[in-house]
């Protein structure tokens, strides 16, 4: 199924080397507190995901517990609208809805077997604190999830949902109170707790191995999409995979097994809030500088004096001012093309969706939707488009929209 | 021979490095710390240059540098403010940051301008070994800067003597894995000082995150050559009247 593939010198699309870096981009930039910690699942973790029993058990639940595979299904009306064919990879109808579980199985099977008792977690939008204080209640272990002070304000629904779960919800206050400063109160719990802790980061993010360990661990999409396409269409290869970034898992993932095929256009959507130019975005490839965030160098949104700068994004899970290292790679050598939606845009895209389709996304997903009319697509073209989540939670955003159209 | 190299060699215990945030808790009050800490018994000024993601600092540091940003700090502004401070000061400065400000002001740049101060050394704690061996150790030697490694409760030992080659000036131990301004047990602290102590290192040691009164400033030098002292002060400044005048009474009865 998955080869085990063993670090080597030169690193790859799909492997960084042997110190984390794809291409200038990556690394393991942590202070000493961190080291073993690090280093401890930097020697363990490839030998663990790929044991037959790890591997059985994380089949077994991205199956029965997760329901996966999920579908890839050809949304005949929106192919219409844009004259091409467009495949939804159906992401948003896993447990939990959205594809932040697939990583979040794989880190808490693998903190089993590293015999951490104790599981850390930060959060943007809670989709992804909510998928690991999931799999924390099914496997009966104690989860804290940290979470900016005004993210708990602006997704209240997924708060209740954590603590339902029984995890400890515990605001960041420091900094500007979001995703950025949640995963500082991560990081810095995790130093004080050694021993006992793994944290569970939820994108392909921060210091060596954790963005190549999290691309593998949602690298089940992309393997999915080709056995599904094959199926379909009689070849495994689209012409574009087009997926949202905020900090590139759900695209690292679509991306994955299609990373060596150049024939196959791989196509980012970042978060360009109020407009590029507005002081109001996220788009980090446009507006970033290569620099140093959350343990490794990657493209960061900051000052000209290297302070981290907040982002915005109507899409709490876009509003990060960083991409994982793998992403930076994608955008520096062209593997990737790197385009961006507005709110405004994305809403949009959203409603379109529902509407021809009856498919409610999640606006992280919509920027990817809104993203299609940009592409010029042929009627030839195939496109297999990420759809990461569902838009439960963000039905008050989508409320406040519709009464402010009417 | 650098003041740091000068101090080790004429003072062997009970070395005082005190930290405090460039910028905090005014913009312009830099200096008059500095000098504050040079007059009460520091023997050398750590000066943190603040950063919006300070991952090895807790909220009392952390919320010192968000108040010397907000009040306007920049690497630039500190090398201007410590331009001619070498008329004054005249024990070892250490800047102590993250890579990433550093990175944006030039790696290069920076070692150049804080030599030209002089600073004595720089601690980056987010500055892994590999890539300071392979690509920034040489710019900081080049400049004659000392650079300062961490090593904590859960660095091996075979991991020390390497991170303790690397370093120049001292190695600061960490007293126990975790942000400054826990509380710690200092039993398991005495231990892992005395394991330290019986390593024959090649740098002397200061002990550093939790020191903040005379009886845990002692108990750390019974070990090692000296200790950091950060949040503690940080927070006697924060809610002092005078900073000379608080300085001296925080510093007083730790020497004292
Ligand atoms: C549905 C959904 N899509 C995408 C994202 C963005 O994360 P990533 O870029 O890691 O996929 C999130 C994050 O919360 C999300 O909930």
């Amino acid at each position: 199924m998955i080869n085990i593939v063993t670090p080597n010198n030169k690193g790859t699309y799909k492997q960084p080397d042997i110190f984390g870096y794809y291409g200038s981009f990556g690394g393991a930039y942590i202070p000493e507190m961190l080291h073993s910690n690090v280093e401890e699942l930097k020697e363990k973790y490839l030998q663990i995901m790929y044991e037959e029993s790890f591997q059985k058990e994380f089949q077994h639940l991205l199956h029965d517990y997760a329901g996966r595979p999920t579908p890839l299904f050809l949304a005949e009306r929106l192919s219409k609208q844009f004259n091409t064919k467009i495949y939804l990879k159906r992401e948003d109808l896993n447990h939990t809805g959205a594809h932040k579980i697939n990583n979040a199985i794989g880190q808490v099977l693998l903190a089993l077997r590293l015999g951490k008792k104790r599981i850390i977690a930060e959060t943007g939008a809670g989709q992804h604190g909510v998928a690991t204080a999931t799999v924390c209640a099914l496997k009966g272990l104690e989860c804290i999830v940290y979470m900016g002070e005004v993210d708990m304000e602006r997704q209240q629904p997924n708060v209740a949902r954590m603590r339902m779960l029984g995890a400890t919800v515990l605001p960041a206050t420091s900094g500007s109170k979001t995703l950025k400063d949640a995963t500082n109160e991560a990081i810095r719990d995790w130093i004080n707790n050694p021993n006992d802790t793994h944290y569970v980061i939820g994108s392909v993010v921060g210091p060596h191995p954790y963005p190549d360990m999290v691309a593998r661990f949602q690298s089940v999409i992309s393997e999915e999409m080709k056995k599904q396409l094959k199926e379909k269409e009689g070849t495994e290869l689209p012409d574009y995979v087009v997926a949202c970034v905020g900090g590139g898992s759900n695209a690292a993932g679509a991306f994955y097994h299609f990373l060596d095929d150049p024939k196959v256009q791989l196509v980012a959507v970042e978060a360009a809030g109020c407009g590029i130019n507005s002081g109001m975005s996220a788009a980090t490839t446009q507006l970033g500088k290569p620099g140093v965030l959350h343990g490794s160098k990657s493209l960061v949104m900051q000052t000209p004096d290297g302070q981290v700068v907040e982002p915005h994004s109507i899409s709490a899970g876009l509003d990060y001012p960083g991409i994982g290292p793998l992403h930076a790679h994608l955008y520096e050598s062209g593997r990737a093309k790197f385009l961006s939606a507005t709110d405004k845009e994305s809403l949009d895209a959203a409603f379109n969706l529902t509407k021809m389709e009856g498919i409610i996304p999640a606006l992280e997903s919509a920027h990817a939707l809104a993203a299609l009319k940009q592409m010029k697509l042929k009627p030839t073209d195939v496109t297999i488009l990420c759809l990461s989540g569902r838009g439960d939670k963000d039905l008050a955003t989508y409320m406040k929209a519709m009464e402010s159209n009417q | 021979m650098n003041r740091l190299e000068e101090l080790f060699q004429r003072k062997k215990e009970k070395i005082l490095n005190v930290y405090c945030t460039a910028g905090f808790p005014e913009l312009d009050s830099t200096l008059t710390v500095m000098k504050a800490l040079q007059d009460n018994g520091a023997d050398i000024i750590e000066l943190g240059m603040p950063y919006s993601d300070p991952l090895a600092d807790g909220p009392v540091i952390q919320a010192s540098g968000t108040r010397a940003l907000q009040n306007g700090m920049t690497i630039e502004k500190l090398f201007a403010q410590l331009q001619d401070c070498r008329k004054e000061i005249y024990i070892p400065i250490i800047l102590m940051g993250y890579m990433n400000p550093v990175l944006q002001y030039g790696f290069e740049r920076f070692c150049q301008h804080a030599a030209a101060i002089p600073v004595d050394g720089l601690i980056l704690p987010d500055l892994p070994e590999h890539e300071f061996e392979t690509e920034y150790g040489p710019i900081i030697k080049r400049y004659g800067l000392d650079f300062i490694f961490l090593v904590t409760p859960e660095t091996s030992e075979e991991r020390i003597k390497k991170l303790d080659e690397l370093s120049t000036g001292f190695l600061y131990a960490v007293s126990s894995s975790s942000t400054t301004g826990k509380q710690q047990d200092f039993d398991a602290v005495e231990k892992y000082l005395q394991r330290l102590q019986g390593m024959n290192l090649k740098n002397p040691v200061l002990v550093g995150f939790g020191i903040k009164d005379k009886q845990s400033f002692e108990t750390a030098c019974k070990h090692a050559s000296g200790a950091i002292i950060g949040t503690a002060y940080i927070k006697n400044i924060e809610s002092a009247q005078d900073i000379k005048a608080g300085t001296k009474a925080f510093l007083q009865p730790i020497i004292g």
